[in-house]
């Protein structure tokens, strides 16, 4: 809340009372050459690493959901864990193996980071769209004649697309924020959260960083809100294809 | 081998061995480096014990363990303190809107972590927003320094980043109660603080634990948080992690520092498992 009043703030001190309504700090913005390019380099990595982590979470989920095998739960846990494990440990662990290795770091590093990051973010979305799709469509396009690659093309591909776009959505904003992975991975190529990092040393430059961060919160605000948008279009579609699997709610009782 | 196995690790493989090469195969080697010994550029890989006995014995060590494990012990107590009541209301009250006020609410984690930390600095700092707004109010006549660069400022700030992950598993919990059941407690004469204690708590107690082991994991580990708002007093152990890493230039230290925090958090969420599957089998 706090950070769009402060951005708009005249003065260069964040504190109260506020000296008036200003623009400058926006507009310092367009002026700042390393800002530019870790935007480009961020936008790279954002989109390369949640379609790579849509494309992996995707066949994750497509196995979990639709198969049941032996060892699966083991390798699901095992690909889920990014979730829960500090960064810190996943971001020193890759940069030993990198360093190791004697590649260089460069964007690519931090997308691949990125991508192990969201993967598990992706697979839960996918998994709730995967469960929401009635077997019994897949059977009958199959019946009707289409092959496997038909089947997935034309009924399996667009009944999840929504859960596909919500999961690049989410991953994209998710890598945009990312900042302990691109800190440690990044190398020269910094990307926007390593570079607003960068900037909070110089007092000067906060109110301008401010700026810089109500712009990205407000893009994350919208994309989400988009990705909801699509998230719940994949529940909405479980009520038309599937009366009898849809899930028994609690009985609403009165309060008292 | 059965066809529905091979179908299902067909498609599994490539994910699979994605988070082999780029999950298992850095902590094994991170684990390997860890009995190794670097010599500023020079990496010697006779076997040592030598980084984890300095991990373990060195003050300086000793306090980032157990300074790291009980600041995140304390922001996991009160965020889920803070996150059942939130999840109770939009379970209990929320109606038809369930969705969007758990997506009101999930919003903050969704963006930047970053940008979140360092408003607290600016809000309790010095020159902060807290201050200059009680200079403002007069309630103060000069700022006070307290509220910045300690653990509790780390508290505060964790508690708030990572609430919304707490809410999420609680409310999950709290929703898949019947319902019936709290009819039934109350047909059978429990009042409603009754009712909460010996029907809506131990029932949404899985919820509970999975919130608290979701946020304990992480925050051992936060890097961002003490470091902003942390001041000396309240770095943690991920800040010498990293330091280790990059300015002492001794890789195999940071690497047991590391382990040794892995073995640490995940002995301790075991051993909270466990003493709650004890527990909870009473009911």
């Amino acid at each position: 809340m706090l950070l769009p009043i402060f951005s708009f703030n005249k003065s260069q001190i964040i504190a109260f009372p506020l000296t008036g309504f200003s623009l400058q700090w926006f507009e310092t913005l367009l002026y700042q050459d390393t800002l530019h390019e870790a935007l480009k380099n961020s936008l790279i990595v954002a989109i390369s690493s949640c379609t790579l982590a849509t494309i992996l979470g995707t066949l994750a989920s497509r196995s979990a959901t639709r198969y049941d095998f032996k060892g699966k739960q083991i390798s699901l846990t095992f690909i889920l864990a990014p979730l829960i494990l500090p960064e810190i440990i996943v971001g020193v662990s890759l940069l030993i193996v990198l360093i190791q290795l004697g590649l260089s770091l460069n964007i690519w590093s931090v997308i691949l980071g990125h991508t192990l990051l969201i993967m598990p973010f992706s697979i839960i979305i996918m998994n709730s769209a995967f469960n929401n799709l009635d077997v019994s469509l897949e059977e009958a396009s199959m019946d009707l004649g289409e092959n496997r690659f038909g089947t997935f093309y034309r009924v399996i591909l667009p009944l999840v697309f929504p859960g596909i776009i919500a999961s690049l959505l989410i991953g994209f904003t998710l890598s945009l924020d990312e900042f302990i992975i691109a800190f440690f991975l990044t190398g020269t190529d910094t990307t926007l959260p390593v570079y607003i990092w960068s900037q909070f040393r110089f007092p000067k430059k906060l109110p301008t960083t401010m700026a810089l961060g109500t712009i990205l919160i407000f893009v994350s605000l919208i994309l989400l809100s988009i990705s909801e948008y699509y998230r719940r279009r994949t529940y909405s579609k479980d009520f038309v294809l599937s009366t009898e699997k849809e899930p028994t709610k609690p009985i609403k009782i009165n309060k008292d | 081998m059965k066809p529905e196995n091979k179908k299902g690790w067909r498609l599994l493989s490539a994910p699979f061995i994605f988070s082999i090469l780029l999950l298992a195969a850095p902590i094994t080697m991170m684990f390997l480096l860890s009995f190794w010994t670097q010599d500023y550029l020079v990496l010697d890989r006779t076997f040592t014990l030598n980084n984890y006995i300095e991990a373990a014995t060195q003050p300086v060590y000793q306090l980032l363990f157990t300074r790291s494990l009980l600041i995140s012990l304390t922001a996991t107590f009160f965020t889920v303190l803070l996150a059942f009541p939130m999840a109770y209301f939009i379970s209990f009250h929320g109606g038809n809107r369930k969705a969007l006020w758990l997506f009101l609410i999930t919003i903050p984690f969704w963006t930047s972590y970053l940008i979140r930390m360092f408003l607290w600095k600016v809000i309790l700092g010095y020159n902060g927003v807290l201050n200059s707004l009680l200079l403002w109010l007069e309630m103060i006549t000069e700022p006070v320094t307290f509220l910045l660069y300690n653990a509790n400022a780390v508290v505060i700030a964790l508690t708030h980043g990572w609430a919304p992950f707490a809410i999420l598993p609680i409310f999950v919990s709290l929703e898949k109660i019947d319902r019936s059941l709290l009819e039934a407690s109350k047909d059978l004469g429990d009042n409603s603080v009754q009712q909460f204690f010996r029907v809506i708590l131990p029932l949404s107690a899985p919820g509970v634990i999975g919130a608290a082991l979701i946020i304990f994991i992480p925050t051992v580990g936060d890097y961002i948080t003490p470091k902003l708002v942390g001041g000396t007093d309240g770095l943690m152990i991920a800040n010498m992690i990293q330091v280790q890493f990059s300015k002492a230039n001794n890789a195999p230290l940071a690497a047991a520092l590391s382990m040794s925090s892995l073995m640490i958090v995940s002995f301790i969420a075991i051993v909270f498992v466990l003493f709650n599957r004890k527990y909870l089998r009473r009911y």
